[in-house]
């Protein structure tokens, strides 16, 4: 593979380091490290071009022995900094150094990885066991297996690596273990892949497994089998690798205006001299919101300020839904309304949250609503406008507009102008059809 | 006159584009959803990559890889979400990675509701990762300032090479409001300290002079701080340099590291590169009456219905003195006991059981304590239903 650094002639002959690695004698870490460097030398790549990202545990000490460059992150996690690496930059070579523990508690980065197909290595250091921490079970570790937190057997199955990120679309996976003659190729063929490429390396933790289970290359070589688990390059799908896929859909994007500031310049008058409080107060799914929120936009129009606070449950299309708007000649500081001027009710949903309001009103106030709801007991001057008199016919998402349109023409904030074309610049998609509502609002007021 | 009626998820979304930020990994939540989704939709026009990740560690994580890598990161969540970014906090802080991330408040504890506004996280942010290290952390009380101090955060973490929280409401994101638009001032954002020279074997990139400390693999030291508040400059995977990076105590190479001279002065760097430029990053905006004996002192939302209240106490007779507080963390002592002078009483409205508070009666009480100065009393008005603090609470707390 071609390296990029200009400064660099002559052949990489190692990227290791002279530090010597520090775990027990006959660790199966030591060995797979020193695969590692031989597949990276069979490679070439540029060290500056090569991130080795580590996990934690034993295995998470290995970043400190190569000279490339290094990222030692937190139990579990490395799969997700791998992915942030790669994503920001597709040209590295991205190398994910783990251990089955990280395997555990990191999971669902493995998988989402895999499944995204995410040009990064894995190197799962699979050695049945928490090295670090002094040998408590993991993940992987069989059924049966003594170690310090299962000491009468463990009772949990193990879990198949490589099965888990094959079956979600992972594009190369490999189970082996740290005796495999060809493992510098195999792992040159995995980090040399564009896709997810997974290898789940299964070796000896001399401190704690290998004592623990009278275990050693024999008996882990029998467990392979005895698992029915298959080894050597298990997948191999055709790349077509994340990273490089969402740069090449944002380049689609390049140069676009990004959030300009929409401006308003007021293009109308509005009479009001003091500042207006009004709440509408309807059912969620009934573009109780989008009605309430042109209101502000037609008074920033007209020369207005203006603020829009909502209420709604977290299910967006059933129970309430209310909208406090305040108008003002002056800026708004507080955003919450104490006592509405005006209250439009649209819907039993929205009388549950309101009667408390109802009560604060005054004479002076206003109460807007709908036959259904003239009762509703409260002191503000009443008006009772019946949707469905003029020529459109009502429907659950435009009774809101309408009877909000005709509110705007009986409070006349500002003109039914600079609604329409609040309506007409803000919600373009539906401005033919809602400016009809706002036309036939006109005959509410009629009856 | 122009203006813009816009809600501050718009004015953050915005203002992290303006600060350059090209990078976004996020988790749906609400109320911070609208920022991600603003992102993943604008990032590509600006170049940038953004992504919903499976899970907010996930989203942290990938932020903190993307940064190494040179990129402008940014990141949005709320309670239970800010919860799960704890430990990847304490490595972004260990790691010197700049990050800016927002909290938006909404009520706790836990689910609480998602729906409804607090100022409940202020304390968990500043102590929200193990280890006790310093942090920034900025409230916009304005859909304006939501814009300028999503800059101003970028500006703080790219320099400072640490994360800086944004910590608005719920209210603030998601409300519209009104903005004049030539209040859109932009921030200069600054860049981290970047090693640029190539490699030379033996000789500092950063000084340009042979540095006997080098390895021969090495042309920069990537955790080489000097004077101890000093930021590293440092070189993003892919330049030409080699860069490491550890989440462990680490010496200048980034080798994990037990010596205790270089592991105390490391802890020491990290927090006097904060502390040394407290000057720097107290921000806060103080209204003061010549009449009054009561100073307010608050921060987000809250902080609206305070001045109204100041507003409406000037022309009623009912002085009084408002500190907005636009830096949260490091506590911003000089701008607070500045304020506080020739006040007899100290109001402090959050939407929280006095998490703030607490906070400014140590800080003011030791001053006291210290200079033989009788303190002011000090109250809090506070509210936890889930409702906003309002004017008129603010205006009988005035004596
Ligand atoms: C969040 C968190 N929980 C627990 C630990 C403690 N811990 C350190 S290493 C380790 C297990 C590592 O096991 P494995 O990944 O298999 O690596 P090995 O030591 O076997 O190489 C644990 C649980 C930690 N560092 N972080
Ligand atoms: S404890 Fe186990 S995994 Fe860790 S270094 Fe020793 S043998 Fe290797
Ligand atoms: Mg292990």
């Amino acid at each position: 593979m071609a390296t990029s650094s200009p400064v660099q002639i002559q052949p990489v002959e190692t990227y290791r380091n002279e530090r010597p690695i520090p775990f027990c004698p006959g660790c199966g870490h030591s060995i797979l490290l020193d695969r590692l460097d031989a597949a990276l030398r069979q490679l070439q790549l540029d060290p500056t071009q090569v991130v080795i990202v580590s996990d934690i545990g034993c295995v998470g000490l290995s970043d400190q022995y190569f000279s490339t460059n290094t990222f030692h992150g937190l139990h579990g996690r490395s799969v997700a900094y791998a992915t942030g690496i790669k994503l920001a930059n597709p040209d590295l070579h991205v190398i994910v150094l783990m251990g089955d523990g990280g395997v555990g508690i990191g999971g669902t980065h493995v998988l989402n990885a895999a499944r995204r197909n995410i040009g990064i290595t894995v190197l799962v250091f699979n050695n049945f066991n928490f090295g670090m921490t002094g040998g408590e079970h993991s993940v992987t570790t069989f059924s049966d297996a003594i170690t310090a937190s299962t000491r009468s057997g463990n009772l949990e199955h193990p879990l198949d690596v490589c099965a888990s990120v094959a079956v979600n679309g992972a594009g190369y996976v490999y189970r082996g273990s740290s005796f495999d003659k060809d493992l510098p190729q195999q792992m040159a063929a995995a980090i040399a892949y564009d896709g997810f490429a997974l290898m789940d390396i299964w070796e000896l933790c001399t401190a704690y497994f290998v004592p623990n289970n009278h275990f050693g290359r024999k008996e882990m070589l029998e467990r392979i089998e005895s698992l029915g688990m298959e080894t050597g390059v298990l997948q191999h799908l055709p790349a077509n690798e994340y990273s490089r896929r969402l740069h090449a859909l944002t380049e689609r994007f390049a140069g676009q205006d990004t959030m300009p500031v929409k401006a308003l310049t007021p293009a109308f008058n509005s009479p009001l001299d003091h500042k207006f409080h009004l709440i509408i107060a309807g059912s969620a799914g009934a573009k109780v919101r989008s009605a309430a929120k042109a209101i502000g936009y037609a008074g920033v129009l007209s020369g207005l300020w203006a603020t829009q606070r909502d209420d709604y449950p977290t299910t967006v299309k059933t129970g309430h839904s209310i909208s406090e708007i305040i108008l003002s000649p002056e800026e708004i500081r507080y955003t919450g309304i104490a006592k509405p001027d005006a209250l439009v009710l649209l819907s039993e949903d929205g009388l549950k949250k309101v009667r408390h309001r109802l009560t604060t009103m005054t004479p002076d106030d206003i109460f807007i609503t709908t036959p259904e709801f003239a009762d509703v007991e409260t002191a503000a001057r009443k008006m009772i406008l019946r949707p469905g008199a003029g020529d459109v016919r009502i429907t659950r998402t435009n009774r809101s507009l309408i009877v909000t349109a005709a509110a705007l023409r009986l409070l006349k904030l500002f003109p039914i102008a600079a609604y329409e074309q609040a309506i007409r610049r803000f919600q373009a998609r539906f401005a033919d059809e809602n400016l009809k509502v706002v036309a036939a609002s006109a005959g509410l007021l009629e009856e | 006159m122009s203006r813009e009626y816009v809600d501050g998820a718009t004015a953050i979304a915005r203002g992290a584009l303006r600060a350059g930020c090209n990078f976004y990994a996020g988790y749906p939540i609400t109320p911070a959803t609208p920022i991600l989704l603003h992102m993943l939709r604008e990032l590509p026009k600006v170049g940038g990559i953004g992504i919903q990740a499976e899970d907010e560690i996930s989203a942290i994580s990938m932020c903190i890889g993307a940064a190494m890598t040179g990129a402008r990161p940014f990141t949005a969540t709320s309670g239970p979400g800010i919860s799960l970014y704890s430990e990847n906090i304490g490595l972004a802080i260990m790691g010197e990675v700049p990050l800016v991330i927002v909290d938006v408040m909404r009520m706790g504890p836990a689910t609480g509701g998602a729906t409804t506004t607090a100022q409940g996280d202020v304390q968990f942010i500043r102590w929200g990762t193990s280890g006790g290290y310093p942090i920034i952390a900025l409230a916009p009380s304005s859909v304006t300032e939501c814009y300028t101090l999503t800059q101003r955060a970028f500006d703080l973490a790219e320099r400072l090479r640490t994360p800086v929280f944004l910590l608005p409401d719920k209210e603030l994101i998601s409300s519209m409001a009104t903005v004049d638009v030539d209040e859109y001032v932009d921030v200069p954002v600054g860049q981290r300290p970047l090693v640029n020279a190539p490699a030379v074997s033996g000789v500092s990139a950063v000084t340009g002079r042979p540095d006997a400390r080098l390895r021969p693999e090495e042309s920069y030291l990537p955790y080489d701080f000097d004077p101890i508040d000093g930021i590293p400059p440092t070189s993003p995977f892919g330049g030409p340099q080699i860069t490491r990076f550890t989440t462990s105590s680490h010496d200048e190479h980034g080798f994990l590291c037990k010596d205790p001279e270089k592991v105390g002065r490391l802890n020491d760097h990290l927090r006097l590169k904060i502390e040394s430029r407290r000057a720097e990053i107290e921000m806060g905006e103080l209204v003061r009456h010549p009449d009054a004996s009561t100073l307010f002192i608050s921060y987000g939302t809250t902080a609206r219905a305070m001045r109204e209240a100041v507003d409406i106490g000037h022309q009623s007779d009912q002085p009084a003195s408002g500190l907005t507080l636009h830096t949260l963390w490091p506590l911003p002592e000089t701008l607070i006991l500045e304020a506080v002078q020739g006040h007899q009483r100290l109001v402090v409205p959050e939407l929280n059981h006095g998490q703030y508070r607490h906070e400014i009666e140590w800080l003011i009480y030791r001053h006291c304590a210290r200079n033989g100065l009788v303190p002011p009393e000090i109250v809090g008005l506070n509210r936890v239903d889930g409702g906003l603090i309002t004017p008129e609470q603010c205006l009988q707390a005035i004596s």
